[in-house]
């Protein structure tokens, strides 16, 4: 199809999408009004088990199992890359490229910042039911935090740090341990991943029952998860070489 | 006002779709698609917001019995930012792929597909 036919098409379907967005909007809870028949539902159900930030509450807690699925989307996304991304027959792996030049202040600024991710991210992970945060934004954050590395380092440096095998079990660790915690709550009573560990008191690091430890085990597999997707990526892009891949090249 | 925040999630949805059907790289229409999928982020958080409520997050100021805005929204956009990451992951890859196999990332200049 033309540039232009698929253009008009486009016009003509998004036109039909705008009256219907506006007709759903019309006609639901005015914005910002007292009417969340949920929130009034989820806040005490949220307090019954002693964890102060709702939302991980909801996550982990109310709807685990849910988040036991989100869990698996993770995997199964780091799984796909690595079949989709896998070194094609008449591909090469190569020694990495000398590293390029780079300003002192960049390569200062990684190494101090590196130390200081880890710990941020370590503590939105454990911190993640009483505070904002939790297992998905800390494990993102520690992934950064390894290539910080390779921004003010070298990619070699990043190489040695970052033992893939070691991150390949961590992620299948989370994800394994995140079921057998569940399967622990269906055999106590009767519930997949019903909170089955004492509540302790509200606000405090020792609260909220099975909210913190699957908040780090969600924080373990999406860090490990997030290092191995990126592995993936960088061997792709540093370390293979196709013959006449680099020649052919721009289409960009 | 009451209908401007609806309108900027409808916006989103449709200006990212328009990137995907005028892309001339994969690369910018994933990130196209990840402007769409932002859409839904605004559309869930404004089916929760409430006026004057605080976050949901209790703590030494905000006690339990203090009106706060909806969190099973909130949760579901966590889960929504999430499902984009993984699938911007896995378009990515393709894109890859396809450079590879078709030595082009035009959309346009892929005639067919190929295993």
């Amino acid at each position: 199809m033309s540039s232009r036919g698929r253009l008009a098409l486009f016009l003509l379907g998004a036109a039909g999408v705008a009256v219907l967005f506006a007709t759903a909007f019309l006609g639901m809870p005015a914005f910002g009004s007292e009417d969340h028949p949920y929130r009034d539902l989820a806040v005490p159900a949220a307090v019954r088990h002693a964890t102060a930030n709702v939302v991980s509450s909801v996550n982990f807690d109310q709807r685990g199992i849910d988040t036991f699925g989100e869990e698996t989307i993770v995997l199964g996304s780091v799984i796909g890359v690595a079949a989709l991304l896998r070194p094609a027959q008449r591909e090469s792996e190569q020694r990495p490229p000398p590293d390029r030049h780079r300003l002192e202040s960049t390569t200062l600024l990684g190494y101090v910042l590196l130390p200081v991710t880890l710990v941020v991210g370590l503590d939105v992970v454990a911190h993640g039911h009483v505070s904002p945060g939790g297992g998905f934004q800390g494990g993102v954050i520690l992934a950064t935090g390894f290539h910080l590395l390779y921004l003010a380092g070298s990619y070699q440096a990043l190489a040695r740090l970052r033992p893939v095998e070691i991150f390949d079990r961590g992620e299948a660790l989370g994800a394994g341990l995140f079921g057998v915690l569940g399967a622990a709550g269906l055999a106590a009573t009767g519930a997949f991943l019903a909170n089955v560990i004492p509540t302790g008191s509200f606000g405090q690091l020792f609260s909220g029952g099975t909210v913190p430890v699957l908040n780090v085990l969600v924080g373990l597999e999406v860090s490990c998860g997030a290092v191995v997707l990126l592995t993936h990526f960088f061997t792709e892009a540093i370390t293979l070489s196709v013959g006449g891949r680099r020649e052919r090249g721009g289409g960009t | 006002m009451n209908l401007y925040a609806y309108g900027v999630a409808g916006w989103l949805l449709l200006v990212g779709a328009f990137g995907v059907v005028r892309s001339a790289n994969l690369v910018h229409a994933v990130v196209s698609l990840s402007v769409a999928q932002s859409g839904t982020y605004v559309l869930l958080l404004c089916v929760g917001y409430q006026r004057a409520a605080g976050a949901p997050v209790f703590g030494s100021t905000l006690r339990p019995s203090t009106r706060v805005t909806d969190p099973v929204v909130q949760a579901m956009t966590l889960t929504d930012i999430v499902v984009s990451a993984t699938v911007t992951a896995l378009l990515l890859a393709t894109a890859v792929q396809v450079h590879k196999q078709q030595g082009t990332v035009d959309p346009n200049r892929l005639s067919a597909l190929k295993g």
